[in-house]
């Protein structure tokens, strides 16, 4: 009932318009839905993220900001009205050599693609906006949009920094969505379709049991296989370059080159830019749920009493909180370590990892075939690393520790 | 003739048309991806998902991120001074013509108008893949050692650059040097 409740709402809602406005009417309500839903997430998020940097750093982070000519504060949770108050009000700031017109259309052209992409993530059990046959094509070929309007932003700036950050971010997305693809290729082998609402189906092991009858204890999610982990962090270190965070934000790069493609922006197109980063980080932790983590299941079958929907937003914060939690840890890495760590170490990674799915198929079930695939994906991942390394295989030698 | 397919017929002239007229390569540059995009979207209207996300993945995602680089790479920032209409325009324009009448002719020609369009299947997706996979399958291995050869050549041609590139420089800096010592000033 709970996990269901908010599609009847919208059915009883729906209900009330007369049968010809109601194709529209479920369209205009799911599509609001998805922008007040992701538009709060994100006010919530930049709370979470400064007040965990915060934490992180030693410090207090936002706690003033609360309901006005009163003394309750609410925890810092009133710091997002208050920045969007002042983007709205901040004078709205164009270099006079910028070309305004794509200066103008490039944070809209960043923020539709990114927006567009939430279509097709099924968020809870028949909670799919659109359940597409080519749905993760979908999502990879309008997150591609993106690139060109980073293009847009740094170049119409007329600003070297703006320039620099811009084909920085552009070298970064292009490097990093070949692995981000062939890393969600693996899923797309074992399930046989490119349908998001499939491939959380075939992660769902309630289904599954009600076909099979037996009732297994590990949940069917594609993570625990040794080709579904190794997947599952190279889509999560892919996915973390593509939304161009730290420690992967030298397209930003305060401390090189001010803020990279959107130095230039202001007030609330500085803030659209913002969202879009946020957005993208979303789209980033639901596309890695919904194909390693089962989506919007649970882990156990005595937890799926918690609403579907509620475990879809718990995984996608879960991967906020990381995202966060690694921005506060590791240090932005160089150009070339981008670059080397892009084309030498997960493009090999992800390319073995198509050959191990294929042979996880063929080997049949049982202990074998953990054995083989676990052993070929440890062993690339040591050979690799300790070859990038320049370290030869054997025992670590802490240079300064010992 | 329906309302989707005219607003994106017009999309797509438009962005064409601005694509040749505009001064600025950089804005003909995203003229064009206006033009490939609305392409993308009269695919999708024919039910044709893989072609159509596949036409955006591709021309807008990678062949317009190519176009921009090259012209970046290549020009000065700045538009051109000379006046766009040019008299070859009358030569390209009558070939131009010339050609859409023949490419009309043929198909008016082939009976593509009287033919029954299909049925949309439920998963075309899986149909290209099986077909791929399958029947088409030494088309697609030659596809990609093609792409293979061209970007292994890509490398190579990009390593031996830098080198040759490393011992010009060295020769020049080697010869504006004795030309300095000799002349005892700048060039």
């Amino acid at each position: 009932m709970m996990d269901q409740i908010l599609v009847l709402l919208k059915q009883w809602l729906v209900g009330w318009f007369p049968p010809a406005l109601q194709p529209w009417v479920s369209v205009v309500l799911t599509v609001a839905a998805i922008l007040g839903v992701f538009g709060a997430l994100f006010a919530v998020a930049t709370v979470f993220e400064r007040k965990g940097l915060g934490r992180i750093q030693n410090r207090y982070g936002p706690n003033r900001v609360g309901i006005p000519f009163t003394n309750i504060r609410l925890a810092g949770f009133g710091q997002p009205m208050a920045d969007g108050i002042k983007a709205l009000i901040k004078e709205d700031f164009v270099p006079a050599t910028a070309d305004k017109v794509i200066h103008f259309l490039a944070p809209l052209a960043l923020l539709a693609p990114v927006t567009l992409t939430f279509a097709v993530l099924p968020y809870g059990r028949n909670m799919a906006p659109i359940d597409l046959d080519a749905g993760l094509l979908y999502f990879f070929a309008v997150a591609a949009g993106s690139e060109l309007a980073v293009f847009m932003a740094g170049w119409s700036s007329r600003n070297k920094y703006s320039l620099l950050g811009a084909m920085r971010a552009i070298a970064q997305m292009i490097s990093y969505e070949i692995p981000l693809i062939l890393s969600s290729v693996t899923v797309v082998m074992t399930v046989g379709s490119l349908s998001l609402v499939k491939i959380v189906q075939s992660q769902d092991f309630t289904l599954l049991n009600a076909q099979t009858g037996q009732t297994s204890l590990l949940p069917n999610w594609f993570v625990f296989t040794p080709w579904g982990l190794a997947g599952f962090v190279l889509f999560l270190i892919a996915a973390t370059a593509e939304s161009n965070r730290a420690p992967f934000d030298l397209p930003e790069g305060e401390s090189e080159i001010v803020a990279g493609y959107f130095l230039e922006y202001s007030g609330f197109k500085f803030a659209i830019f913002f969202m879009a980063e946020y957005f993208e980080m979303f789209a980033g932790g639901a596309m890695a749920a919904t194909l390693f983590l089962g989506g919007y299941t649970a882990p156990l079958s005595w937890l799926a009493w918690i609403p579907t929907w509620v475990w879809f937003f718990a995984k996608v914060m879960a991967f906020i909180f990381l995202l966060i939690w690694v921005r506060g840890t590791i240090p932005r890495l160089r150009m070339d370590q981008l670059m080397n760590f892009a084309w030498k170490f997960m493009l090999p990674m992800t390319l073995l990892n198509l050959v191990v799915v294929g042979l996880w198929h063929f080997l049949g079930t049982g202990v074998a075939r953990w054995m083989v695939c676990s052993a070929l994906v440890l062993g690339a991942y040591a050979a690799l690393g300790r070859g990038l390394a320049g370290r030869k295989i054997g025992r670590r030698v802490y240079q300064f520790a010992s | 003739m329906t309302a989707p397919f005219a607003i994106l017929a017009v999309l797509t002239i438009a962005g064409a048309v601005a694509a040749m007229g505009l001064r600025h390569l950089v804005h003909c540059a995203l003229a064009l991806v206006v033009a490939l995009a609305s392409l993308a979207a009269v695919y999708l209207q024919l039910d044709a998902q893989f072609v159509g996300f596949a036409q955006i993945l591709v021309y807008v995602g990678a062949v317009a991120i190519l176009i921009v680089f090259a012209i970046l790479l290549t020009r000065s920032g700045e538009a051109g001074t000379q006046p766009i209409a040019s008299p070859s325009w009358a030569a390209g324009i009558g070939v131009a013509t010339v050609v859409f009448a023949v490419i009309t002719g043929c198909v008016l020609a082939s009976g593509f108008t009287q033919r029954e369009s299909p049925a949309a299947p439920d998963v075309a997706t899986r149909l290209i893949g099986e077909a791929l996979m399958t029947q088409f399958v030494l088309p697609l291995e030659v596809v990609g050692l093609l792409l293979t050869v061209a970007l292994i050549g890509g490398v190579i041609i990009a390593m031996r650059e830098r080198k040759s590139e490393v011992t010009a420089a060295l020769g020049e800096a080697g010869s504006i040097g004795k030309r300095q010592s000799a002349n005892g000033n700048l060039p």
